[in-house]
């Protein structure tokens, strides 16, 4: 053990563990993760994976912070190093006065450590070789082996660590011995061995309430059970592929008909992209609620699927769990990079509405709403997400649903309403609001039926070239666009505490870091207000904001400003009020860099924005 | 696509069917297509088809891509939803209706050009799923839209109008339909009424994807001496297995046709496929048998039309994903939403 003046710090630090790729290392990383949130304090991890199956590095990186923080803080207060092939970037990643932790096994040359952090050796090898004769028992054991470890030096009480395993392992008994055995011996060496604990503990605390610990997938899968989803087309795609997982497994267990065990759901796994949409379109044309989870390169290959139900009508949501582009990119790296291909999908003057959740609350909120929503309007809605809130699990406020909601099956004639007589054109503003009325395929034999179409129609649906049929349905499907305003969730304001010409604009997944930053630039004495766009159209609120504050930051994971650029052409602003705090290097968005930059480019731009306010 | 809609002059003795209906009930608008084009000629066998089988219109559900054999749907079955999607894609989204609503009958409507060029990834995986559709392809052999440009389907030799020798060999879709699952195989020529209108109604009342190859001369762009699509070469080198006779549960069955060949084959909605041999060495339960016999007469020179395969006891993909009885289109919230007692459970389970 080297000594050096050490971080001191409970329950608010960063530890990271560093891996190697179908090592089988996540569940052990993630047992650590729930241990620490069941003390009552929350936790915020990543996994950090390459896009590959078995042998690559892989980090996972769990934050703790009692203050409730969940953004990526940046940093690393603790390096659990079990990688030799990342060794020396990961002993170089620890910040001065922190801790590593490795395999001491075999001994280590001294040049391969560093002075100012302390180095904390267990000879796990050894131990699971001296334990375990079977080759895999050795690696999985070995995992949960540091686990234990952890909970020694974290000062953690082991209790809760034992408990995870029995409910992980409910049912199998062998299972649950040999996992709290390795707990055990991991525990037991370090408290023989170390002086423990060290300088990073975690305390009990009441900090983490009633909230959830889930992943952003699983929500928006569960979101599309709860909001009426019947049918799924899908294709394989990182990292979105589990939220039809989630999907189909929540089926199973809520919508598998008791009686005759039959599904009430559909889920097929398509041959492509192309097909997957393709399907959705076709069910939901058909009066089912239809949605595909995708990511970038689905949404390139969707594209003309997009225009046509723009075009035609026709309800479908698309969930986008982003991921670093262009072309393949970075596919296991965070992004919001899809934004305007999203808002623009497809050629023509085509506009899609757009849905941001900030967490796995929102993906299961307005996952269940975008359906509500794609019937009411008759359009494509995208729900979009990404890596970072996608796959990781993080915490937020448990979910709820209000039994006497009804879904909005939006503008549908009935056969009652054909029978009556009323007048039925497909493409008819009846209401005013652009949104006609549909019928349903079979829904009465001789009246309803109309033929829907990619081509110039009019408002009848009958096939037209003339020019001013076409016009009269491009600005109907304006109109519509603008009756979708009303029905997209509204922003989220947050006042500074004291008056500011400064404003922040952001969405989605930068929620965390941004509510972290708006503290770090306040104890900075720099005020901002700040805005969290939600969804797609704008709605007038969020030109407002723009108006009322002299300048304005936005805030986006992607190399260009897409949510900038969609600001100024859809609000027509000025470019020069809209500066760019751009982050795209895969890693999720981190509270210190949204501050540094805000605060670097006030005190570039010599923008006296801070009203210092004597108390 | 037409601007007009077909007037309905109609003679008081007109024939109606079981449901009162007569044909005209079972048409659309007037055809934009060239005159004597072959994809008329299919039309008018569906409205025949469905006439004759006593098909409330309304149960329809027509769908196709884009190209001339994809505008045909406007000219049939005026009362059925019709859907002209995008070029070659009409499989997935038909698969997509056919999943919100397992109660239709599914039409879709494809050509060479949308089927066996852009869209025969989808054409095939359409094929393996198990859809329950009629899946009719209007085979001219070229693309008659942008005016004369071969297609997958084309003849390898075969001359285009402008003399062009078609270098490229064909992709044969009713070979291609038998190896990848489709459990009802057929091929007709349009200018054979007779022998088509047979076809589509026991493709109608088949349960699992059902695949009819139409050749369809195309009269602007492919019906002159060197092409292998033209009426006059399709008629020369036709060669049937079988002529098909479709008898509905309800009708008498008729036993009046010689012994030894007929062949009678039961499908699942109890109607029945009375195939009248040609060929007395054919038999259409055999699939890898019908492989082999399209590919030897192919190489004779032989167009070999009729019902290639039937699987009576096929299974659609409705049975293979075991989804409910009632269409998925049709249940109300109290089916699908678990409500708030099932989230407080999970949220239980997720802290």
């Amino acid at each position: 053990m080297t000594s050096a003046q050490s971080i001191e710090s409970s329950n608010d630090f960063v530890i990271k563990f560093a891996n190697v790729n179908g090592s089988g290392s996540s569940s052990a990383n993630e047992l650590f993760a729930r241990a620490v949130m069941r003390m009552g304090v929350p936790v915020a991890p990543r996994n950090i994976f390459p896009s590959n199956i078995q042998g690559l590095p892989t980090w996972y990186e769990v934050r703790v912070s009692e203050a409730g923080w969940l953004g990526a803080r940046g940093g690393c207060d603790m390096m659990i190093a079990m990688n030799p092939q990342t060794w020396d970037r990961d002993v170089a990643a620890v910040d001065a006065g922190g801790y590593l932790f490795y395999d001491s096994t075999k001994p280590m040359p001294a040049s391969k450590f560093r002075d100012d952090i302390t180095v904390l050796g267990v000879p796990l090898t050894a131990m699971c070789n001296r334990e375990y004769t079977d080759p895999r028992q050795r690696q999985l054991f070995k995992n949960v082996m540091y686990v234990g470890a952890l909970i020694a030096l974290l000062d953690m009480e082991f209790s809760v660590a034992e408990a995870l395993i029995v409910d992980r392992y409910r049912g199998k008994d062998p299972l649950i011995q040999a996992n709290v055995h390795a707990l055990r011996l991991g525990y037991d060496y370090v408290r023989a061995h170390l002086p423990c604990p060290i300088g990073l503990t975690v305390r009990r605390a009441d900090a983490v309430g009633d909230r959830i610990f889930i992943d952003g997938n699983s929500a928006c899968g569960l979101g599309a059970v709860y909001g009426g989803a019947t049918v799924a087309g899908w294709y394989p795609i990182t990292p979105s592929t589990s939220v039809i997982e989630s999907f189909t497994s929540y089926c199973r267990k809520f919508r598998t008909d008791p009686d005759s065990g039959h599904a009430r759901y559909a889920a097929v796994q398509a041959e492509d992209e192309l097909a997957s949409i393709g399907m959705v379109i076709g069910a939901a044309w058909n009066g089912a609620r239809a949605f595909t989870a995708t990511s970038g390169p689905g949404i390139s290959l969707m594209q003309e699927f997009f225009g046509l139900a723009y075009f035609a009508e026709i309800p479908a949501v698309i969930f986008d769990v982003q991921r670093g582009s262009p072309s393949t990119g970075m596919p296991t790296r965070t992004q919001q990079s899809d934004l305007l291909a999203c808002a623009y999908a497809s050629h023509g003057d085509t506009r899609h509405v757009l849905l941001f959740p900030e967490n796995p609350y929102e993906c299961f909120t307005f996952g269940a709403l975008a359906f509500d929503l794609a019937d009411r309007l008759q359009t494509p809605v995208f729900v979009l997400s990404d890596l970072d809130m996608g796959m990781n699990e993080s915490l937020c406020k448990p979910f709820d649903w209000d039994d006497s909601r009804r879904y909005d099956r939006g503008k549908l004639m009935t056969y009652e309403d054909l029978e009556a007589g009323k007048d039925f054109g497909r493409y008819l503003d009846v209401d005013g609001d652009g949104i006609p009325y549909r019928t349903i395929p079979g829904t009465h034999p001789t009246k309803g039926a109309y033929f829907t179409r990619g081509t110039t129609r009019n408002a009848y649906a009958k096939y037209s070239e003339a020019g001013t049929d076409y016009v009269y349905n491009m600005e109907r499907l304006r109109r519509k666009f603008d009756t979708a305003k009303a029905l997209v969730p509204a922003p989220i304001l947050k006042k500074a505490a004291q008056p500011t010409r400064i404003g922040v604009i952001y969405y989605g997944s930068t929620s965390p870091a941004m509510a972290e930053a708006g503290a770090l630039l306040e104890a900075d004495g720099i005020h901002v207000d700040t805005l969290r766009v939600c969804g797609f159209p704008f709605c007038d609120e969020i030109m407002q904001f723009i108006a009322d504050h002299e300048q304005v930051f936005v805030v986006e994971q992607n190399e260009s400003g897409q949510l900038r650029s969609l600001l100024i052409n859809e609000g027509e602003i000025d470019p020069k009020k809209l500066v760019r705090v751009l982050h795209y290097d895969g890693s999720p968005i981190t509270a210190r860099f949204i501050s540094g930059r805000i605060a670097d480019a006030l005190s570039d731009r010599k923008i006296s924005p801070i009203r210092k306010v004597a108390s | 696509m037409t601007y007009l809609a077909k007037p309905k002059l109609l003679s008081a003795d007109a024939p109606k069917n079981a449901l009162g209906y007569t044909r005209r009930d079972y048409e659309g608008a007037i055809s934009t297509l060239c005159a004597g084009c072959g994809h008329d000629s299919i039309s008018a066998s569906i409205v025949q088809a469905c006439f004759d089988l006593d098909i409330e219109p309304h149960r329809v559900a027509k769908l196709s891509g884009i190209g001339c054999s994809s505008k045909t749907p406007d000219y049939f079955l005026g009362n059925s939803h019709g859907f002209n999607s995008v070029h070659g894609r009409m499989p997935s989204v038909l698969t997509g209706a056919a999943l919100a609503n397992r109660n239709l009958i599914y039409l879709g409507v494809s050509g060479d050009g949308d089927s066996a060029s852009i869209g025969i990834g989808q054409f095939a995986h359409a094929m393996r799923r198990g859809v329950n559709m009629t899946y009719i392809v209007e085979n001219n052999g070229v693309y008659g839209l942008t005016k004369g440009q071969f297609s997958a389907t084309a003849d390898k030799g075969s001359k285009s109008k402008k003399g062009v020798i078609n270098s490229d060999n064909p992709i044969d879709l009713a070979a291609l339909a038998l190896q990848l699952g489709a459990t009802y195989v057929a091929r007709s020529f349009s200018g054979d009424k007779e022998q088509l209108v047979p076809l589509i109604k026991g493709a109608l009342c088949h349960n699992g994807p059902a695949l009819i190859d139409v050749l369809s001369p195309c009269v602007t762009f492919n019906n002159h001496g060197g092409s292998t699509r033209s009426y006059d070469y399709v008629r020369q080198h036709n060669e049937a297995v079988n002529r098909v006779e479709v008898i509905l549960p309800r009708d008498p069955i008729e036993t009046s046709y010689p012994p030894g060949s007929l062949r009678r084959v039961v499908q699942h909605d109890g109607s029945i496929l009375h195939l009248r041999k040609l060929d007395i060495d054919y038999d259409p339960s055999d699939r890898i048998g019908a492989i082999n016999h399209l590919q030897e007469r192919q190489a004779l020179g032989e167009i070999v039309t009729g019902l290639l395969y039937v699987d009576s006891s096929a299974q659609d993909m409705h049975s293979h994903l075991n989804t409910v009885e009632k269409p998925l289109n049709q249940l109300g919230d109290a089916y699908l939403c678990p409500g708030s007692k099932a989230l407080d459970a999970l949220n239980a389970l997720l802290r």
